[in-house]
C-alpha cells in the first residue's frame, strides 16, 4: 500500500492513548502530509478497551486500518496487545508496555488473565519489543508520563526529526507539564540504542 | 489547515455561514457538535432536556430569521420526529439543519436504524459527507439549500465521519442578516387547511431540490477505471476509494434524497454492471431499482455492521475471507462502572431487596454486567418507569424498583413518573443524582444549575418535581451510606404507594483530583470475596490474595462497610 503508514495505539480507557494519537497526527500534517485519524469514544472512558487508528502519507481515503495492515501497533497494556496483533502487517512492529490491567471480567473469576503474552506473540512470529514504561516515567518523577515514554519509543521508528516531536508534543500541553513529559519522550526514543 | 474531526468540522461550517443558534440533546456520537459551537461568543447555544424540545427551540429561532442547527444522536430523532415532520411543511425562515449522528455497528447505542430513510420520509433534503472537509462545507451549503429551496436540511454522519480526523481548510465567518419575523399564520400555523396546502407547495420544493441535485458538484462523477462500476455516498465512499482505488469508476452522491435521477439513470445505463456501495441499509439502492435500473448491492454487501475496506474486497475482488479474529479467546474487556462510581453502591443495596429491577439508558446501564447484575430490562431512554409501571400491574405479588439517572429523569423520565402517580402505581423509582450527564461525556443538564457554557444558571430541583408530580413518599440518600440506602429502599418498597428515592453523590470523574484517604485490605481479611461482589475495578484478587489497587481506588469507601470482618480500613489508619 504505497507510503502511507499505518499506526494503531491500542489499550485501556483512561491511559492517554487519545493524546499520543493526536500528536502523531498534527506532527504529520505539519510535514505537510495527509492524514486520518479514527477512534472510538463513547463507553472508552469506562475502562473498556480502546483503540485509535492514524494513517498518514500522500492521500487517504479510510479512516480505519483493518486485519494485516498496521505498521506499528503501540500498546499501552499486555492483554490488548494480544487482542490486536493479528492487525501487524508481516513485516510490522508491535512496541509492548508491560503493564498489566485487568478487566472485569478476570477480576470476577469469569475468566484468566494470560501469563504467557510475549511468548504468545513470538510464536505468532511477531517482531515484538517490549517495555516497561512505568518504572522509566517513575525514574524521572513522574508516573503519570508512562504515555510519553511510549510515544518516544514508536517516534524512534517513524520518519519525523527529533526537534519536530518535540515541538508537536509542547503545543500539546501546558507549559508546566512540558518539561517532565518531554524528559519521557526523549527516554523512550533513547531505549532503542540500550536495547 | 486543522485536523478537525467530523464533529469539530460541523460546528466550524455552522459558524462559518453564520449560524446563531443551537440547541441539542447530548448523544454519541454527535455531542461534540455543540460543545464545539458552544465556544464562538457569536452563537446562542444551548443544552435542551431532550432532543424534541431541542428541534422546538430551533425551529423558533429559525422562525425568527435566524440560520439554526440542532444535532443528536440517530434515536433521538425518534424523540424528535414529531416537530420535525411538521417542519417539512412549514419549511424555514432562516436556515435550518438538523444533524443526525448515526452509529453503524453500535459502538455506543442500542440500535443501528438508518436514518437516511427519515429524511425521505420527513420528505427533507439529505447530505451525506465522507470526510471532515466535506462535513465543514456540506454545514455551509446546507444552509444555503435550506433556504432557497425553503426546506429543512438534514446532515447525516456516521461514528466513523463524527469521531475521525480529517485535514480541514478554514474560513472567516460570514453575517447574514436576521430574515425579517412577520406575522404569517398561513405558514406558521399547521392546521389542517393550511397544512393541504403545504402538503402541495411541499412536493413542488423537493421537486427543484431534485433538479438542483443534478448538478450540485458534490455528486459527481469520480475516476475513470475500467473494472467496476460505482455509486456510493459517506463513509462507503471511502473504504470503496481504499478498496478500489482506480480500478473503478464512481458516482460519488452526496445531495443524496432528492436523488438525482438523471445523473444516476446516465451513469448506471452507461455501464454493464454498476454497484451501490453504502453502508447499512439499501437506501440509494431501493432508491436506483425504483427507477427500473439494475444494480447490485445488498445481495454481496451486508445491511448490518459497519462496513470496511476489506468486505469490498472480499466481496469484489475475491480476497479470502479469514477465519474469525483469534482474539474470540481471550478475556473480554467490556466497559465497566468506574472505581468509586455512586452508582455501584446503589445496586449494591437494590440487590439485597429481591425486586425486579427495570434499568435505563446511562452509564449505570453497565449494571447489567456480572457481578452486580442488577438490571432486568433496558428498552430507550425513560422506559424504566413505564416497564415498571406496566410490569407492576401484572406481577401484583412481586417488588418492582426502576432505575433512571438525572438528566434522563428530566429528559423524559418526568411524564413517566406523572402516569405511575395518576394510575396509583405501587413501585419504587431511584433516580441516579450523580450531578451530570455521564454517559455522553458530562455535559450539564437542567438539574446541575449550569449550562453549556459552564455559567451558573437556574437549578431544577429533583426532589420539588417529584412532589410536584404528586408523589409523596420521597427519601433522598448518601449513595455512598449502606446503611441508608438499605433503610430507604425498604421502607420504599414495602410503602404499597408510588415511592421515589433520589440517590445523590456526584460522579466521581468530575473530580479530577487524586483523592486521599485510599483503603486497603488487612490481615482480617477471610477470603470471603463479598467485597469482590461489588465488581470495583480497584478490589483484586492478586496471588491468592484480595488487594485494592491504591492507584485505581478512590476512597469511596463502600466496600469497608460491606466487609463483615472490619478488614478494610483506610491506608494508615490505626487499628480499633
Ligand atoms: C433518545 C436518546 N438520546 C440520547 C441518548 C444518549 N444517551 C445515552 S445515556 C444518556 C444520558 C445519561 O445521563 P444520566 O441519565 O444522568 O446517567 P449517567 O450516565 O450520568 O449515569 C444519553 C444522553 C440516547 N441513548 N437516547
Ligand atoms: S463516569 Fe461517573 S457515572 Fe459513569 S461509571 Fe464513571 S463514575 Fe459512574
Amino acid at each position: 500500500m504505497n507510503n502511507n503508514k499505518n499506526i494503531m495505539i491500542v489499550g485501556v480507557g483512561g491511559q492517554g492513548t487519545l493524546l499520543a494519537s493526536s500528536i502523531i497526527g498534527q506532527l504529520a500534517m505539519d510535514c505537510g502530509l495527509d492524514v486520518k485519524q479514527s477512534e472510538v469514544h463513547g463507553l472508552s472512558q469506562r475502562g473498556g478497551s480502546v483503540v485509535t487508528y492514524v494513517r498518514y502519507g500522500s492521500k487517504i481515503a479510510s479512516p480505519i486500518i483493518e486485519r494485516k495492515q498496521a505498521d506499528y501497533i503501540l500498546s499501552f497494556e499486555k492483554l490488548e496487545a494480544l487482542r490486536w496483533a493479528d492487525y501487524l502487517k508481516p513485516d510490522g512492529v508491535l512496541i509492548m508496555n508491560e503493564q498489566e490491567i485487568y478487566p472485569m471480567s478476570v477480576i470476577s473469576g469469569l475468566a484468566v488473565y494470560p501469563i504467557d503474552v510475549a511468548d504468545q506473540l513470538i510464536s505468532k512470529g511477531i517482531n515484538l519489543i517490549k517495555v516497561n514504561a512505568l518504572t522509566y516515567a517513575q525514574e524521572i518523577g513522574n508516573s503519570r508520563a508512562v504515555n510519553m515514554v511510549l510515544l518516544g519509543m514508536l517516534a524512534y521508528k517513524l520518519d519525523f526529526n527529533y526537534n519536530k516531536w518535540e515541538k508537536t508534543i509542547k503545543e500539546h500541553m501546558s507549559s508546566i507539564v512540558q518539561h517532565t513529559n518531554l524528559q519521557a519522550f526523549a527516554m523512550g526514543w533513547n531505549l532503542h540504542d540500550r536495547a | 489547515m486543522k485536523l478537525l474531526s467530523g464533529n469539530e468540522a460541523i460546528a466550524r461550517g455552522a459558524y462559518e455561514a453564520g449560524v446563531r443558534a443551537a440547541s441539542a440533546y447530548p448523544g454519541t456520537p454527535s455531542t461534540e457538535i455543540l460543545e464545539n459551537l458552544a465556544k464562538y461568543d457569536e452563537v446562542y447555544c444551548e443544552w435542551a432536556p431532550n432532543e424534541k424540545v431541542a428541534v422546538e427551540v430551533a425551529q423558533g429561532a429559525c422562525f425568527a430569521g435566524a440560520r439554526t442547527i440542532t444535532a443528536m444522536k440517530h434515536v433521538g430523532l425518534n424523540v424528535a420526529a414529531d416537530p420535525m415532520f411538521s417542519l417539512a411543511y412549514i419549511g424555514v425562515n432562516g436556515g435550518f439543519i438538523i444533524v443526525s449522528a448515526d452509529d453503524p455497528g453500535m459502538h455506543s447505542s442500542q440500535n443501528e436504524q438508518d436514518n437516511r430513510f427519515y429524511a425521505k420520509f420527513m420528505k427533507v433534503g439529505l447530505l451525506e459527507p465522507s470526510d471532515s472537509q466535506e462535513a465543514k462545507d456540506f454545514a455551509i451549503n446546507g444552509f444555503d439549500i435550506s433556504e432557497e429551496f425553503d426546506l429543512p436540511v438534514m446532515l447525516r454522519t456516521t461514528t466513523r465521519i463524527s469521531h475521525s480526523k480529517g485535514l480541514v481548510s478554514l474560513g472567516d465567518r460570514k453575517e447574514y442578516p436576521l430574515r425579517a419575523y412577520n406575522k404569517n399564520i398561513a405558514k406558521y400555523v399547521i392546521i389542517p387547511a393550511h397544512a393541504r396546502k403545504m402538503r402541495i407547495s411541499l412536493e413542488q420544493r423537493l421537486k427543484k431540490l431534485a433538479e438542483f441535485a443534478e448538478t450540485f458538484p458534490g455528486n459527481r462523477l469520480e475516476g475513470e477505471g475500467h473494472e467496476f462500476a460505482v455509486i456510493t455516498s459517506g463513509i462507503a465512499y471511502q473504504y470503496a476509494k481504499e478498496a478500489l482505488g482506480d480500478k473503478a469508476t464512481y458516482l460519488k452522491l452526496s445531495l443524496t434524497f432528492p436523488l438525482p435521477e438523471k445523473l444516476v439513470r446516465n451513469f448506471v445505463e452507461k455501464f454493464s454492471q454498476v454497484y451501490v456501495i453504502e453502508e447499512g441499509e439499501p437506501f440509494l439502492e431501493e432508491q436506483i431499482k425504483s427507477l427500473g435500473l439494475t444494480v447490485k448491492g445488498k445481495d454481496i454487501f451486508p445491511r448490518f455492521g459497519e462496513l470496511s475496506p476489506m468486505i469490498i474486497r472480499q466481496a469484489l475482488l475475491g480476497e479470502a475471507v479469514e477465519a474469525g479474529n483469534s482474539s474470540a479467546n481471550f478475556p473480554v474487556r467490556s466497559p465497566v462502572l468506574c472505581p468509586g462510581c455512586p452508582h455501584r453502591s446503589v445496586f449494591y443495596a437494590i440487590n439485597q431487596m429481591k425486586a425486579i429491577v427495570t434499568g435505563d439508558i446511562g452509564c449505570y446501564s453497565l449494571g447489567v454486567t456480572p457481578p452486580l447484575s442488577t438490571i432486568e430490562t433496558c428498552v430507550c431512554m425513560r422506559a424504566s418507569i413505564g416497564n415498571a409501571l406496566g410490569l407492576s400491574k401484572i406481577l401484583t405479588d412481586r417488588k418492582i424498583i426502576a432505575v433512571i439517572g438525572d438528566s434522563t429523569f428530566i429528559h423524559s423520565g418526568i411524564t413517566g413518573l406523572i402516569d405511575v402517580v395518576y394510575n396509583q402505581g405501587a413501585i419504587t423509582v431511584v433516580i441516579l443524582d450523580n450531578a451530570i450527564t455521564a454517559m455522553t461525556g458530562h455535559q450539564h443538564n437542567p438539574a446541575t444549575g449550569y449550562n453549556i457554557k459552564n455559567q451558573q444558571t437556574n437549578k431544577i430541583d429533583l426532589e420539588n418535581i417529584v412532589r410536584a408530580c404528586g408523589v409523596n413518599k420521597i427519601w433522598q440518600v448518601n449513595s455512598y451510606d449502606m446503611h441508608e440506602l438499605t433503610a430507604a429502599l425498604t421502607s420504599a418498597t414495602s410503602c404499597g404507594q408510588t415511592a421515589v428515592v433520589i440517590a445523590r453523590q456526584p460522579c466521581v470523574l468530575l473530580n479530577k483530583d487524586d483523592c486521599s484517604d485510599k483503603y486497603e485490605i488487612t490481615a482480617q481479611c477471610r477470603k470471603c470475596k463479598k467485597c469482590i461482589s461489588l465488581g470495583c475495578p480497584a478490589i483484586m484478587i492478586k496471588n491468592d490474595k484480595v488487594v485494592i489497587d491504591s492507584q485505581l481506588c478512590r476512597s469511596c469507601g463502600v466496600c469497608a462497610q460491606i466487609c463483615n470482618f472490619g478488614a478494610i480500613r483506610k491506608v494508615g489508619s490505626a487499628y480499633e
